[in-house]
């Protein structure tokens, strides 16, 4: 069985790169096209936020920014733990075409494995749950 | 053990693909660790036919085994190879084409839509 690691998107927009990238880049944008509101902190390094009414908040970090001509930042995967550290990249491309924009989409990270699939991170919670429920019954039989 | 991805992964899925081990691993996710006769009891399975899957299930990683009450074997639901098999799942269910389309849609007017959830959505 394969499993995609990356998912990949291409589209011709009739827009310059310019008017493209300030739709992925910015909070009114972002805000409008893709969540229903975004903030952005727009620097390598910069946090950025989308909600969507009614949903989940998602939190990305900006890793890349060429402007404009790439942009890319991680993001948690779906349905993962808050707490696990792994997050997808998704990268953003603008060709100039003619009087538009060829861009792709590229998102990848989906086949990484934990650094330890088997390890400590995921032991450590059972564990750590055992633990506690257990000092709980150690607490209750000395009441 | 599988070491990679692809095949923890599909170890889950062959492992779900079953009612009855569907059906042990949601009594240990819901009520927690328990003996193979604990089962039996609760779940419309043999006792025979429990413990071979709990055996399947311990050997692609999905419970593990430890000491219980009277030597009783006890087994617990270990959740690392399901958030390795979730992965896949997460690729799946993104969704670039509703965002790239409602991007379009954005670009070509001034007509406010809200956007479409990549995959976030409950």
């Amino acid at each position: 069985m394969v499993f995609p690691d990356r998912i990949e998107r291409t589209i011709e927009l009739a827009h310059p790169p310019g008017q493209v990238w300030a739709a992925l880049t910015t909070a009114e944008g972002l805000g409008t096209w893709f969540g229903n509101e975004a903030t952005i902190d727009l620097r390598p390094g910069g946090l950025a936020r989308m909600s969507w009414a009614g949903g989940p908040t998602v939190e990305m970090r900006v890793e890349r920014m060429e402007e404009p001509t790439v942009f890319g930042f991680t993001w948690p995967i779906y349905g993962l733990p808050d707490d696990d550290p792994r997050r997808t990249y998704v990268e953003f491309t603008l060709e100039p075409v003619g009087a538009g924009t060829r861009l792709t989409v590229v998102e990848s990270g989906f086949a990484q494995l934990p650094d330890d699939a088997y390890g400590k991170a995921y032991d450590g919670n059972t564990e750590g749950w055992a633990r506690e429920l257990s000092e709980l019954v150690d607490y209750l039989d000395a009441v | 053990m599988p070491s990679d991805a692809e095949a923890i992964a599909e170890q889950v899925f062959a492992a779900l693909a079953d009612p009855s081990r569907r059906a042990i691993l949601a009594e240990l996710a819901s009520a927690g660790p328990a003996t193979a006769t604990d089962l039996a009891a609760r779940l419309p399975i043999t006792r025979q036919a429990i413990a071979k899957h709990l055996a399947l299930l311990a050997e692609a990683g999905l419970v593990t085994a430890e000491p219980g009450e009277r030597r009783r074997v006890r087994y617990r639901l270990h959740s690392a190879p399901m958030q390795v098999a979730q992965q896949f799942l997460a690729a799946l269910v993104r969704d670039w084409d509703g965002p790239l389309w409602a991007l379009q849609k954005h670009l070509d007017g001034p007509a406010r839509g809200p956007g479409t959830i990549p995959s976030h959505e409950t």
